[in-house]
């Protein structure tokens, strides 16, 4: 155990990943990750190709076309930066690449933020890119090596995001237990693509399809999607087996059990909400946390088996689709249509503005009064 | 190396091109000259379109396209993964003119830059083909384009200048940029060679007319390309470290020659010939054979 901060301990296990191509481009709050690791590959303790890009757009390009030669492949970014890959990250899924990449979540511009939200990767879900959110650098860390190999999985082949808070993570030191390299090795296979291009075995990718084709390809992908349900919960056991920290469900309970009031979230706010909580229970009233860990694949049924006997459910989502809410909140009342149970959602924390334990609870005491589907925390004075 | 390759064609039959089509005898011939030890990378765009509709490929080598603008920064990685394996597969991309002189700028830039061993052929057709003949930065001034169109207000088609690609990939330190013309084969298949051997990014442009798109019969396809270079406005050379080398000689031709046998071209002489026109595309071809030196002898422009 070691005191580190997020964005080195992600370097650390990136490095344990070994990826062989690395290709990044800077930009605020992943710099940190970015920059540890081409001090890594200068300095021999990783061997990889550091590719220093132009651009984002170039950056995941290059990942592309290195993974599809055969190399395990590995960047980060955040915010624009992720923005702007946004074609490549469509087409990197299409072509079933799994590329694994690291975001530091950032609010989307404008007005320019640097600081936390979750607006970019939310902005993405429909890419078909697996979206892991990690609450602490611990988890951020652990789902690295659990990602390769869901990712990898020849059954899957899809890219992912392992996704953390800027800044909330990637700037914060805390306590980080990291594996060996041996340990890593153990549990992470070295990569073995599934095609690749060789001139020894000649193949074309990223045809075009007509309408004869283009639909069955989408299921395919939609399919490995769903499989990545039980590929993910069964590299968190094996993770569990191995390094004594279980990330096999695609949700975590905290103090659900005899709950009437549960609040769901994603990312490192479920810390200050597990705070909340137990305040709240200390004080009597029956609350707890169901935390989504994998946004996509989207956990639907684990929500709807963790809600069981709850009457009121309060949405914490860190992102809006203007004109609709947030998109948390709107797929967990898809999830829950017909159970009777009553969802909330509330727009927190957008820009990275604070959030408190006593902002938790004003949340549930909304929720209780059934007003709600609002933004929380408006500073009404400057509208 | 070279017996092998002319063993079979690499760029199978069957595919979707026009009859005609410039840009698929340039695939052909690429591959001829690269042999199978190659990975192809392609951008968006009629050549990528009519030889590979899923679940048909005209490509007997590894080849993949990603984007309309990002095959530099594929072939980057690429590369890079190919060092990491100590594999030693040439790559090569191969792109129209509005994936490389316009969207994939910035991708060409930061590949040459960082000075990957690729080789970049750009297939300049001189517009977006596969969209309906729209104008890029390759299209040469006068062209009439479904966007540069003419009008009562615009008499004479496109009124922007061609991009000089080739000197902005030089001064980006490529050993070795070339521009070829699918009227020469030979030239083109030798200079492929050289480029692929060539350790460092390179770059060929090869003038590959389009049927279609410039509006002339099918069968003249070669002496289209034949004619662009005996007019100058088309000059095949080789810059070795940013110094040109070897520019064609020709018995320049009036352009007129060249312009009159293209619909594109077609407004400057009829309904009312142009002649303040003619003589301005005249100029470019007269200071293309200053710049290069291309004259065996020089005629004068007509009056």
């Amino acid at each position: 155990m070691e005191i580190m901060e997020g964005s080195h301990a992600v370097a650390e296990i990136v490095k344990r990943c070994r990826p062989q191509v690395v290709s990044a481009y800077p930009i605020t709050p992943q710099t940190h990750i970015v920059e540890d690791l081409a001090q890594m590959v200068a300095n021999c303790e990783l061997d990889a190709e550091y590719i220093t890009v132009e651009s984002e757009f170039s950056a995941l390009s290059a990942c592309l076309g290195a993974s599809a030669a055969g190399s395990r492949t590995y960047s980060a970014t955040t915010s624009q930066g992720l923005i702007l890959m946004a074609e490549v990250c469509f087409n990197a899924a299409g072509m079933r690449l799994p590329i694994v990449m690291t975001i530091a979540n950032r609010s989307l511009g404008a007005p320019l933020s640097i600081w936390n939200d979750q607006q970019d990767t939310i902005a993405l879900r429909d890419s078909g890119w697996l979206q892991f959110y990690a609450e602490d650098n611990q988890e951020t860390a652990d789902l690295h090596m659990i990602t390769y190999k869901v990712c990898e999985d020849h059954d899957i082949l899809l890219p992912a995001f392992v996704c953390f808070d800027g800044f909330i993570l990637t700037h914060t030191y805390e306590p980080v237990d990291l594996p060996s390299q041996e340990e890593v090795d153990a549990y992470l296979p070295a990569f073995t693509p599934y095609h690749r291009l060789d001139a020894a075995k000649p193949l074309s990718m990223g045809m075009y399809a007509t309408p004869d084709y283009y639909m069955e390809f989408r299921y395919e992908i939609d399919r490995a999607m769903y499989r990545a349900r039980d590929a993910f919960i069964k590299a968190g056991r094996e993770f569990n087996e191995q390094f004594g920290r279980d990330y096999s469900g695609l949700v975590e309970e905290y103090r659900l059990d005899d709950a009437d009031i549960a609040l769901i979230a994603m990312g490192s706010i479920c810390g200050t909400v597990k705070d909340a909580v137990d305040e709240m229970r200390a004080a009597g009233k029956k609350v707890g946390l169901l935390k989504i860990r994998t946004y996509r694949p989207f956990p639907g049924p684990e929500i709807v088996e963790a809600l069981k006997g709850v009457s009121t459910v309060a949405v914490l989502d860190k992102n809006i689709s203007l004109g609709n809410g947030g998109a948390v909140g709107t797929e967990v009342k898809s999830a829950l249509y017909g159970t009777g149970i009553s969802v909330y959602d509330y727009i927190i924390a957008l820009g990275g503005r604070d959030v408190r334990k006593r902002d938790i609870a004003a949340v549930v005491d909304l929720a209780e009064k059934g007003e709600g589907d609002m933004f929380y925390g408006l500073r009404t004075e400057v509208l | 190396m070279a017996d092998e390759k002319q063993e079979c064609e690499l760029f199978s039959a069957g595919h979707r091109a026009c009859g005609g089509c410039g840009p698929a005898l340039a695939a052909r011939l690429l591959l001829r000259a690269t042999g199978k030890n190659v990975i192809v990378v392609a951008s968006t765009g009629c050549m990528e379109v009519f030889s590979t509709p899923y679940p048909e490929t005209a490509w007997e080598v590894p080849w993949i396209h990603s984007l309309f603008e990002n095959a530099a920064a594929v072939a980057s990685g690429i590369e890079a993964s190919l060092k990491k394996q100590g594999r030693n597969e040439k790559i090569v991309c191969i792109c129209g003119d509005g994936a490389t002189f316009d969207i994939g700028v910035l991708c060409i830039s930061g590949a040459f830059e960082r000075g990957h061993d690729i080789t970049y052929i750009c297939y300049d057709n001189e517009a977006y083909m596969n969209t309906g003949i729209q104008r890029s930065g390759a299209t040469p001034y006068g062209a009439s384009t479904t966007t540069s169109p003419t009008g009562t207000c615009a008499p004479g088609g496109n009124p922007l200048p061609k991009k000089d690609m080739p000197a902005i990939l030089a001064a980006h330190g490529a050993p070795y940029v070339a521009t070829s013309s699918i009227a020469y084969p030979n030239d083109f298949v030798k200079k492929v060679e050289r480029a692929i051997n060539t350790p460092g990014p390179c770059y060929i442009q090869v003038h590959t007319p389009c049927c279609t798109g410039w509006g002339f019969e099918s069968r003249d396809t070669i002496a289209i390309s034949k004619l662009a270079i005996d007019t100058g406005l088309w000059v095949n050379y080789e810059m070795v470290n940013g110094v040109v080398e070897k520019a064609k000689k020709v018995r320049r031709k009036l352009v007129e020659e060249y312009l009159e046998k293209q619909k594109r071209f077609r407004h400057l002489f009829r309904p009312a010939r142009q002649d303040a026109e003619i003589a301005k595309i005249q100029a470019i071809a007269d200071a293309n054979a200053e710049k290069f030196g291309i004259d065996i002898k020089l005629r004068k422009p007509a009056e």
